[in-house]
């Protein structure tokens, strides 16, 4: 990485814990505005973060493997997760899978190579009366068929 | 793009409220008669397990602690539950107006909801609602002219990890931590949040709070049974017309409710989502309430045609995939109990295997330091139990074939 990448990264790290503030409580908020607009968290970031709330590192790590919306591996633009959890599964998630890794040509867990999209299941997400669910990024849709899926995704961009 | 159905609206939540009239009612009443009518309303917590909210509210009002925190717990992430998303969408009111009453009662200066990720797209809504109650002095400094009443609400986000529901590792993950569940006692209300004394009530508890507040406990009690009183808001899904969410009083036998959601040839009916029972048809004359079959609401319907083999391999799934991997039961029974159900599956078991993980399941309900490892061999019990001819048939049958 550059020195000007750097110092970039640190102080964007540093406006954030401006924002959120330097205590411990504020570690996942701060996490959860650099994977929202990011879509990962850096080993640089980490570093950053656990200096500026004067934490060890590993523990700004073992925070993010929690959780499965934090992520310290690259993550494509948009983030797609179908849900795996008992409605979705009976009312026909597997054909949507099915038909989403096929028009992306990946697999579940997997990005695409423009880094546009990555592919993930999610547990239950409170959509089981409308089911199959899944969300990307932020947005919930419901009720899937495997054209349906497909036409979401087109139309993000 | 999302309907919030509500299939049947009942005496209590879906009865119609008008925003801010039980702030204004109980900041008229000392904390003392909100106690009392919320002793008398025998309300319990609806959030799973069902402990007396005023039992609650009189231990958290009874430490002298002047930092006191009201925590509204909407991680719902129970598979098969969606209540709470539809009161927060379509009755906020209700909710927040409830805990502004809860923190009059228990006299907590800060709330927090703590909002799971998947309902993020809801918080522009809800901080709006916020706003306008900041406007017209519901929240802020001395509510409603109130002296000495200060408390305003603060949404927090889950990032995807159901055990965060549970109370004390919800309170972990406020903390900045890893959602990893506490020892009790010290319990919540002596010291959680941040050390300091903690209410943690899920979002329909609050939600019937304005209720009792304007109508009484009396009224409240006359409702549902002796010892499950009010409404409550079942998430139905699964094999049936009518999936979403109904307003029933407790003591709604499950054959009822499948009558009236339009169910046709149930097997089985899982109550009280993934870590739940599940029953045959030659129970379906049992009731909704904590004195038979408790529930946070979630009552899942599975017809004929399902295998309920598959089912309860979707649910050990989800409890390997969430258990926070802190004790030993929990983490690595529900892997062996997921094991179990694989070899049912493919009719590769014996008996005497299968009776040691029933075995292990009864352990994990005692030894488990969480509800999540005490109550997700719930499924594998009940299922086996429950659907003999089918489970211990079925992979021979497949065999065979
Ligand atoms: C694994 C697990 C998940 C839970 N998830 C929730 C939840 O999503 N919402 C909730 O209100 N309670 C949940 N609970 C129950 C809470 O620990 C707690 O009992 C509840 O929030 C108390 O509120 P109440 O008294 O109003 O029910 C969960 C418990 C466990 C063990
Ligand atoms: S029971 Fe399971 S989820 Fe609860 S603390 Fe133990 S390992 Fe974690
Ligand atoms: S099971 Fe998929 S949303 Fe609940």
């Amino acid at each position: 990485m550059l020195i000007s990448e750097k110092q970039a990264l640190t102080e964007r790290v540093g406006m954030l814990v401006q924002k959120y503030g330097n205590s411990r409580s504020a570690l996942i908020p701060i996490l959860q505005d650099i994977q929202h607009n990011f879509k990962y968290i850096t080993d640089f970031e980490q570093q950053e973060v656990a200096r500026l709330l004067d934490i060890h590192p590993v523990e700004v790590y073992s925070v993010i493997s929690f959780y499965s919306f934090l992520s310290s591996k690259q993550r494509g633009k948009n983030i797609v997760r179908l849900c795996q959890s008992i409605s979705c599964e009976l009312e026909g998630k597997e054909k949507v899978a099915k038909a989403i890794e096929r028009e992306l040509g990946i697999k579940f867990g997997e990005t695409t190579k423009d880094k546009k999209f990555t592919l993930e299941y999610t547990n239950c997400m409170g959509m089981c009366d409308q089911s199959p669910a899944m969300m990307v990024n932020e947005k919930v849709y419901s009720k899937l068929t495997p054209e349906k899926a497909v036409q979401i995704l087109k139309e993000v961009k | 793009m999302m309907e919030n159905k509500i299939e049947r609206k009942g005496q209590v939540l879906f009865s119609g409220y008008k925003y801010g009239e039980g702030i204004k009612k109980a900041l008229k009443l000392s904390r003392e008669d909100i106690l009392f009518e919320l002793k008398e309303s025998k309300l319990r917590g609806r959030g799973g397990a069902g402990f007396p909210t005023s039992t609650k509210w009189m231990l958290t009002a009874a430490t002298i602690d002047p930092d006191k925190y009201l925590i509204c717990n909407a991680d719902e992430g129970e598979p098969g539950t969606f209540k709470d998303r539809v009161l927060l969408l379509e009755y906020p009111a209700m909710v927040f107006d409830g805990m502004v009453i809860g923190a009059y009662t228990i006299g907590a200066k800060f709330g927090i909801v703590y909002l799971r990720g998947e309902y993020k797209y809801m918080l522009p809504d809800l901080e709006a609602h916020l706003e306008k109650m900041r406007k017209d002095n519901y929240l802020g400094e001395k509510i409603l002219g109130k002296d000495g009443f200060d408390f305003d609400i603060e949404i927090r986000l889950g990032s995807g990890a159901y055990v965060c529901g549970e109370e004390t590792a919800l309170i972990e993950s406020l903390e900045g931590s890893r959602g990893e569940a506490r020892n009790r006692p010290p319990f919540p209300v002596n010291r959680g949040y941040m050390g300091k004394p903690s209410s943690v009530n899920n979002v329909e508890t609050f939600a019937n709070i304005p209720f009792i507040v304007l109508k009484g406990g009396k009224w409240y009690n006359k409702l549902g049974t002796e010892k499950s009183t009010g409404t409550k808001l079942f998430s139905v899904s699964g094999d049936c017309e009518k999936p979403g969410v109904y307003e029933l009083p407790w003591g709604t036998k499950v054959s009822e409710l499948l009558e009236i959601v339009g169910a046709k040839n149930t097997k089985a009916v899982q109550v009280g989502g993934a870590s739940g029972i599940c029953i045959p048809k030659s129970q379906f004359d049992r009731m909704l309430a904590y004195e038979d079959l408790a529930t946070g609401g979630s009552v899942k319907i599975f017809n004929e045609n399902r295998n309920m083999l598959e089912v309860l391999k979707n649910f050990m799934e989800f409890f390997v995939e969430e258990s926070c991997g802190q004790c030993v039961p929990c983490r690595i029974g529900n892997v062996k109990l997921l094991e179990g159900t694989k070899m049912l599956l493919k009719g590769e078991f014996t008996f005497e295997y299968i009776n040691k993980l029933k075995e292990l399941g009864r352990t994990m309900k005692i030894a488990s330091k969480c509800g999540l490892g005490q109550s997700s061999p719930n499924p594998f019990l009940s299922i086996l139990e429950n659907f003999k001819d089918e489970v211990f048939n079925q992979g021979w049958r497949n065999n065979g074939r």
